[in-house]
């Protein structure tokens, strides 16, 4: 209710000033408690909420009643073949055909990993799992030791596994690897290799030595310049042009430092964001107290600069897993890219294939981001040290 | 000019490069072990995987008899998923042996792009659907009509000038995809759908009641199909050409997967030297003698596999129309073995 009159804003030259002039009127007292009532006001009090309300409970009604009918009460639940999801057969509308995704849903998560070697992802899924769990809980012991394991033991025991050929295991190639599968190999190797190249740079571009700073904006601004199409383009269809016909670099493996590179760059620029916030006293102290340079960033200047920047981080992190999509186009079938090739199945062409494969893959990728984003926001709660409103 | 010098260079360096790399494909692929074959990354009837995960298809066929030819095990490819963007960067780069992705014969592919098309495996053209009750038997009888189809391709000019040339009037509908255009068709907004023949079929099991259309006739441009490899290796070359012209001529003679045991014992000499029971054809290819009893075996002849995976033993159901044989009125036609 601040109005013109009890406040005055003025231009004086260079410098503007705000003065309060008079006391905000009181409020009217609370009433007593009144959930329904206020639930009321709060829905239809004056005209602009009665139409805030109408309009918002048209558009809640417009869309969850078809979603509803279409991924449910409508929904085919079992079938062999498109014959059992077409309207003709069943004489009613037909909502989504889930019996397509059940007989793709094998393609779906693991691509065209061979059936009797699925049981090797699994593994893989379920050591994540395990390892990962602990991690997130705030209380739970060893973190130190859970931590080891989960990013440099875990990646290497991974990488053992699904590639094969030691250990008794069949080689399994990567060109074969699809689906969720590999979308989230992508995505956690591009995360966990992107973090440390990112603080690298972030700092190298910081830094007083003008070559260490020259390189690091050279670097950043190059993978930034370009967009991410291009580089997995490159990296999969040009380079075998320049190198020698022998040397034979893993498909995916060039996706995959193509994709690094590509994140820690993004990644520096979010993370500088958070050092520029750290006041120069913090240096300046950290330094008094006789630190040196890695210890003054590792153990005064980073865990403050990167609670700072965990929303932008996090934000980075699901553009990333969302990005792992542009793969298709270098023959890497992600989750969405292998939903996509199922469409093209005679078996399964219906009126309705398109949308159950896309819903299917939307529910996944939102499951994911959703709870990537819940977590970010706990452990920014937890790690709030500050008198910031949250 | 600089430029121009450096352009040459780089050209005369690729050039260099994609020859030495090819000179002896099929050394390199026999060393390998495998097969590596450019397909389309979901074409029904072509190329895309089915329940099990295993591609299938008219594309993904000819792969097989490739590798069903050179190592008697059609299951000895490496298929590579290849967008319409990247197919032939990956066939010039050595990404892939052969590239067998519905890509459409023309001059400009065979020169300049530095490719050879070895064979035709399938003759494709644009044609229309349309709604049965519409009592439409001709593309003649569309004048006035409003036909939807996908923007950006050549299937737009071609329907515009098969109309012009037919003085007539026609309101075209353009949408971004072909999913888009066929949903647009199926609800009622256009009174015809527009596309090649082999994708109206395919997109007719999208329709609501795909037996309420029916496609017409004519066809009004060609869309010859093929697979197609790099220049400089000739030998690489003839051995596709003669794969396909392979499951044509045992077709033709009547020799299939399951009579192919039969045959063996047949009198014929067309038969006999197919078969390799006479002479050494197979091995001027640089093959075994057999080479044609694997292929037939392992994958099937010509009409097998088109009937298997287009035609009446598929769900797309595409008449053999162009395709037939020479002999039963089609075009498909194949040099002798001898």
């Amino acid at each position: 209710m601040n109005s013109i009159d009890n406040t005055m804003t003025e231009g004086n030259g260079s410098q503007l000033r705000f003065v309060r002039r008079a006391m905000v009127p009181e409020r009217a007292r609370p009433l007593a408690v009144d959930v329904i009532g206020a639930i009321w006001r709060r829905l239809f009090g004056g005209v602009f909420n009665t139409m805030l309300t109408l309009v918002s409970a048209f558009i809640l009604v417009a869309l969850v009643w078809p979603t509803f009918r279409f991924m449910i009460w409508d929904a085919v639940w079992d079938g062999a073949s498109r014959v059992d999801c077409l309207e003709e057969t069943l004489k009613r509308p037909v909502g989504a055909c889930w019996p397509f995704v059940q007989a793709k849903f094998g393609q779906f998560i693991y691509g065209f990993y061979p059936e009797a070697e699925r049981w090797r992802p699994n593994l893989v899924f379920l050591i994540g799992a395990l390892l990962l769990a602990p991690l997130l809980v705030p209380g739970a012991p060893l973190k130190r030791i859970n931590a080891l394991l989960f990013f440099v033991v875990f990646p290497i025991v991974s990488f053992f596994l699904l590639v094969g050929g030691r250990f008794g295991l069949v080689h399994v190639e990567t060109r074969v690897w699809g689906g969720l599968l590999i979308t989230l190999v992508i995505s956690f190797t591009g995360i966990v290799a992107s973090m440390p190249l990112g603080i690298l740079l972030a700092l190298g571009r910081r830094s007083p030595l003008p070559a260490v700073r020259v390189v690091s904006v050279a670097i950043i601004e190059f993978w930034r310049g370009v967009p991410l199409i291009t580089v997995l383009f490159f990296a999969t269809y040009m380079l075998p042009f320049f190198l020698p016909p022998h040397w034979n670099v893993d498909a995916l493996l060039r996706v995959l430092i193509g994709v690094t590179l590509f994140s820690g760059a993004y990644l520096a620029e979010v993370i500088r964001g958070g050092l520029q916030a750290i006041p120069r006293g913090q240096f300046e102290a950290a330094a008094a107290m006789g630190m040196g340079y890695w210890k003054v960033m590792g153990l005064i200047i980073m865990p403050q600069a990167l609670k700072y920047v965990i929303p932008g981080l996090v934000n980075s992190f699901i553009a990333l897993f969302k990005d792992t999509t542009l793969v298709l186009i270098v023959s890497i079938f992600d989750l969405l890219g292998q939903v996509r090739t199922s469409f093209s199945d005679p078996n399964w062409a219906t009126p309705v294939t398109l949308f159950t494969g896309f819903a299917f893959a939307g529910i996944i990728y939102f499951v994911i981001s959703f709870a990537m984003s819940r977590y970010a926001l706990a452990m920014e709660r937890r790690l709030s040290t500050d008198h910031r409103a949250t | 000019m600089k430029r121009v010098i450096i352009a040459l260079g780089l050209a005369a360096t690729l050039g260099l490069l994609s020859t030495a790399a090819s000179a002896q494909m099929l050394k390199t692929v026999k060393d390998r072990g495998t097969l590596t074959c450019g397909v389309s990354q979901g074409l029904p009837g072509f190329s895309s995987p089915d329940d099990k995960g295993a591609w299938t298809g008219l594309d993904v066929d000819l792969c097989r008899a490739m590798a069903a030819a050179i190592f008697n095990d059609a299951s000895k490819v490496k298929y590579v998923p290849l967008t319409a963007n990247a197919r032939f960067t990956a066939l010039q780069s050595g990404e892939i042996d052969v590239l067998s992705r519905n890509t459409t014969w023309t001059s400009s592919r065979d020169t300049s792009l530095g490719f050879n098309f070895a064979a035709v495996t399938y003759y494709d053209g644009q044609g229309f659907m349309v709604k049965k009750s519409l009592k439409v038997n001709s593309a003649l009888e569309l004048n006035g009509a409003s036909i939807c189809t996908q923007s950006g391709t050549t299937t737009e000019a071609n329907a515009a000038d098969y109309f012009r040339a037919n003085n007539m009037k026609f309101e075209v509908v353009k949408f971004e995809t072909a999913d888009e255009a066929i949903k647009a068709y199926d609800t009622g907004r256009c009174d015809g759908f527009t596309s090649d023949v082999s994708q109206l079929y395919a997109m007719r099991l999208k329709l609501t009641a795909m037996n309420d259309h029916v496609v017409l006739p004519e066809v009004i441009s060609k869309e010859p199909l093929g697979p197609a490899v790099r220049q400089g290796d000739d030998q690489w070359f003839d051995i596709v050409k003669w794969v396909h012209f392979a499951m044509i001529n045992a077709e033709e003679l009547g020799v299939s997967s399951k009579s192919v045991d039969e045959a063996m014992k047949s009198p014929q000499p067309e038969i006999k030297r197919l078969l390799g029971l006479e002479g050494a054809y197979g091995e001027q290819l640089g093959l075994t003698k057999d080479w044609v009893v694997r292929i037939v075996k392992l994958v099937g002849n010509y009409g097998e596999i088109f009937e298997k995976n287009v035609g009446s033993g598929s769900k797309l159901g595409i008449a053999r129309g162009l395709n037939r044989l020479w002999t039963k009125g089609g075009i498909q036609y194949a040099p002798p073995i001898r």
